[in-house]
């Protein structure tokens, strides 16, 4: 059953913009991606959108639904009251390009600033190994689909601009979980974390958690455990003695 | 305000959220509840009166060790006997540095209070933003010291709970509603205790082989499991705290009589 869905649409550029009332016909069961790619191809050719799987995959379509970041392919039209107004506004943290796109540069520059994954030689066969129970732990970090809906809501530069340079963001800090928790792994990325990456910035108020299409717990099995992996290095005077009586614990700190 | 979402080249749109949703319900009951408990527990916490009904102690009291203690009361004896004030001051530092510290309450008192965020993708109101980076709030990463310092408490709750298999003479093999009352409270201080993510890595989380440590595995997957449910557990047990202690209240007082079950 097709119906007339009222939109308000951010239109607009890096010079200034507006949200925009449209009256779009959808179909029963079409998600909030849809009703843009219809508003587009019928009243307004020029609306810059960016999508590519239309399944939750690729983590292009991130923007802010009735101002919620949300993925505009998975948002169902059936959530909604049909006769209410559907607002659609662009990610609200990063620099806007044209209408909903906008410029996440900030993410790969982060990503950049990460020491990546460095394995110690291989068993003698030149293979690696690693137990199913080591596998599965870092397993749920891997779903992460480079959406930065978890980085768009962080009150931390959310909300604060000037805070950018010196934090890595949420998306960032799973990935610091999880090559901390590499048993192959043999970088020491904690002190890192702490410093560059600015993990003790974040208050653990669980919004990345929250918006996390792929229902990672972003905060409860990522940012936390690493936030106390960085108290064994920093502020545990036990561990650290522990770590130097015993010699534990070896990693070259970068 | 020119930073955050109105700084100058993100999309311009007007208003700190578009959210429609009563995003502001949650951290208002949980400012409300909060502080209703803080003004509770800070009345009782001082009037150092009426927290003993034999054989229950109240568990803002327990243990007792001050100069003031009732008789009865101390059973680990004085050694704080030189501490003029109410006894629960002594011991109640623990538990509130404990909740103080904890990953949930400070999401929650962070939220609800300090506003910082009020809810997701809602400005907040303050035009700086440090995190825990200074002090005062490093200190939250002492959360384990607590943890460990609040599970001794609980090893006495849980010791209090067998008294009160007493009736008010201090004769076994008793049992009342007061009983029932502190036993249900500290199950679920366990359950909150045990469930922390200090606890999680403690037991298990800090390790990088799982498969190399088996048993701290598979404690880490029990406690896994108790952490997913803690901030329930944080609710549960700070009402049922409050209410054990209002029911050793009101039996102090007299305003009402136990409940014997044998
Ligand atoms: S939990 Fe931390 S990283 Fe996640 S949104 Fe909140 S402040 Fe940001
Ligand atoms: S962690 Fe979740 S919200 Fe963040 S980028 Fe990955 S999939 Fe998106
Ligand atoms: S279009 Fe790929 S996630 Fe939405
Ligand atoms: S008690 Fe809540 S996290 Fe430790």
């Amino acid at each position: 059953m097709a119906y007339d869905l009222k939109m308000r649409v951010w239109r607009g550029d890096s010079r200034g913009g507006d949200l925009t009332d449209y009256t779009v016909s959808v179909e029963e069961g079409e998600v909030v991606l849809d009703a843009i790619h219809r508003l587009q191809a019928t009243q307004a050719g020029d609306l810059a959108v960016r999508w590519n799987c239309k399944a939750g995959k690729c983590g292009s379509c991130s923007a802010e639904i009735n101002g919620r970041p949300r993925l505009m392919c998975m948002t169902r039209l059936a959530d909604f009251h049909q006769a209410e107004t559907i607002t659609v506004t662009p990610m609200r943290t990063f620099p806007v390009i044209r209408d909903l796109v906008t410029d996440v540069s900030f993410n790969y520059e982060k990503a950049e600033q990460l020491p990546s994954f460095a394995p110690g030689p291989p068993d003698a066969d030149g293979k690696r190994r690693m137990m199913q129970s080591d596998v599965e732990r870092g397993q749920e970090f891997r779903k992460c689909i480079e959406c930065f809906l978890c980085q768009d809501v962080c009150h931390v530069v959310r909300d604060h601009e000037e805070n950018k340079p010196a934090f890595a963001g949420p998306r960032f800090f799973l990935r610091y979980a999880e090559l901390d928790m590499h048993p192959l792994d043999t970088n020491d990325r904690r002190a890192l974390a702490q410093g560059a990456a600015g993990l003790g910035m974040c208050n653990i108020t669980k919004c990345c958690t929250e918006v996390c299409p792929e229902n990672i717990k972003i905060t409860d099995n990522a940012i936390i455990p690493m936030k106390e992996r960085v108290v064994d290095r920093k502020y545990d005077p036990v561990v650290w003695l522990g770590s130097k009586i015993f010699r534990r614990d070896r990693r070259e700190e970068v | 305000m020119s930073t955050g979402v109105h700084h100058g080249e993100r999309a311009r749109i007007s208003g700190r959220t578009l959210r429609e949703d009563r995003w502001w319900l949650s951290p208002l009951v949980t400012f409300v509840v909060f502080s209703a408990f803080v003004v509770y527990a800070t009345w009782r916490a001082f009037s150092g009166e009426h927290y003993y009904a034999s054989p229950y102690l109240s568990p803002f009291y327990s243990p007792c060790m001050g100069a003031q203690c009732v008789e009865g009361s101390a059973d680990f004896g004085r050694p704080f006997s030189w501490f003029p004030y109410s006894p629960a001051l002594i011991i109640l530092v623990i538990p509130l540095g404990f909740r103080m510290t904890c990953y949930y309450y400070r999401k929650a008192y962070y939220r609800a209070f300090w506003l910082s965020p009020p809810a997701c993708a809602v400005a907040e109101p303050h035009s700086k933003y440090t995190g825990e980076r200074r002090f005062p709030l490093i200190l939250q990463n002492g959360h384990r010291w607590a943890l460990i310092a609040s599970a001794l408490i609980a090893l006495v709750l849980t010791y209090d709970v067998i008294l009160a298999f007493r009736n008010a003479e201090h004769e076994w093999g008793h049992m009342g509603l007061g009983t029932l009352v502190l036993l249900v409270n500290v199950v679920l201080i366990w359950l909150y205790t045990l469930s922390c993510h200090s606890c999680r890595h403690l037991i298990g989380g800090r390790l990088r082989h799982f498969s190399k440590h088996p048993v701290r595995y598979r404690a880490w997957t029990w406690v896994s499991r108790l952490n997913r449910d803690h901030p329930k557990y944080a609710w549960l047990s700070l009402f049922s705290v409050a209410l054990a202690d209002l029911y050793v209240y009101l039996l102090s007082t007299g305003a009402i009589t136990d409940v014997r079950f044998f």
